[in-house]
């Protein structure tokens, strides 16, 4: 006749069932998506081995979104866009997304104004990341935290 | 599919003036990354560049990647130097292609 279990063996049991869960819902979270890890190494990618600073450029996002399959946002960067002094490129890069890249910008001195507006998908609450090149070669950067409360990429069709 | 662009430049502009330009293309932007109810991936289909040129010189070009939202919208500025044609072009995955003008009178 088969004896009762005992309580040792059933806390036993209960551990490494629960500890069995635990690396199972580990590694049912570990889908593709970007890591901050994996969005330092696109910025690399970008800008090579230059020195990023913060400051010059402005991100603005809404703190709060409620919808990740659109939220507005506006990069702008001081500069007096002029031929020696201007702003080349705007790169964009989020930290959770699929893929850290969003998006770059190219402009130049017929550019007269170096602001640019568009909507991105937020697949996290996270920080978006924008970081400019200027015409001297240096890079600026700012970041923004946003925080989502429906989250783009992930429905099924 | 005929693609729906939509262009807003000012008609008219005095010389040197930074003028503003909104551009929407529809898009649906499929990320590559969703699946379908039976977990097949659903292939990407992007728009991947948009270049905006001013009387045949290029001003401004964005690359864009599955992060942007759907019906893709870019705002800039450009500097009304003389009188003539913006043409706005947007390419992507699947051999997508749009080409879309607004005239411009500067003085």
């Amino acid at each position: 006749m088969e004896r009762p279990t005992s309580r040792r063996e059933f806390l036993l049991a209960a551990g490494g069932a629960a500890a069995g869960m635990g690396l199972v819902s580990i590694i049912a979270v570990e889908p593709a998506r970007a890591t901050p890890a994996t969005m330092q190494e696109a910025i690399r990618k970008t800008v090579g081995s230059a020195r990023v600073d913060a400051g010059r450029v402005k991100l603005e996002l809404p703190p709060l979104s409620e919808n990740g399959n659109a939220v507005p946002l506006t990069v702008s960067v001081e500069s007096p866009m002029s031929e020696a002094d201007h702003v080349k490129a705007i790169h964009l890069f989020t930290e959770k997304n699929p893929q850290p890249e969003v998006v770059t910008f190219r402009l130049g001195p017929r550019a007269g104004r170096a602001r640019v507006a568009t909507r991105i998908r937020l697949a996290d609450t996270q920080t978006v990341v924008a970081i400019c090149e200027l015409s001297d070669g240096s890079f600026w950067s700012d970041r923004a935290d946003v925080v989502v409360t429906l989250a783009a990429c992930i429905e099924e069709v | 599919m005929v693609a729906n662009a939509l262009v807003n430049v000012p008609a008219q502009a005095r010389p040197g003036e930074i003028i503003e330009i909104k551009t929407l293309i529809s898009h649906a932007m499929e990320t590559g990354y969703r699946r379908t109810q039976l977990g097949a991936l659903i292939p990407r289909d992007i728009v991947r560049q948009f270049v905006c040129a001013y009387n045949g010189t290029e001003v401004f070009r964005a690359e864009l990647h599955p992060a942007i939202a759907a019906n893709p919208f870019i705002a800039f500025s450009t500097i009304a130097t003389e009188s003539g044609t913006l043409t706005f072009h947007w390419t992507g995955d699947n051999g997508f292609s749009v080409t879309e003008s607004a005239a411009i009178v500067v003085g």
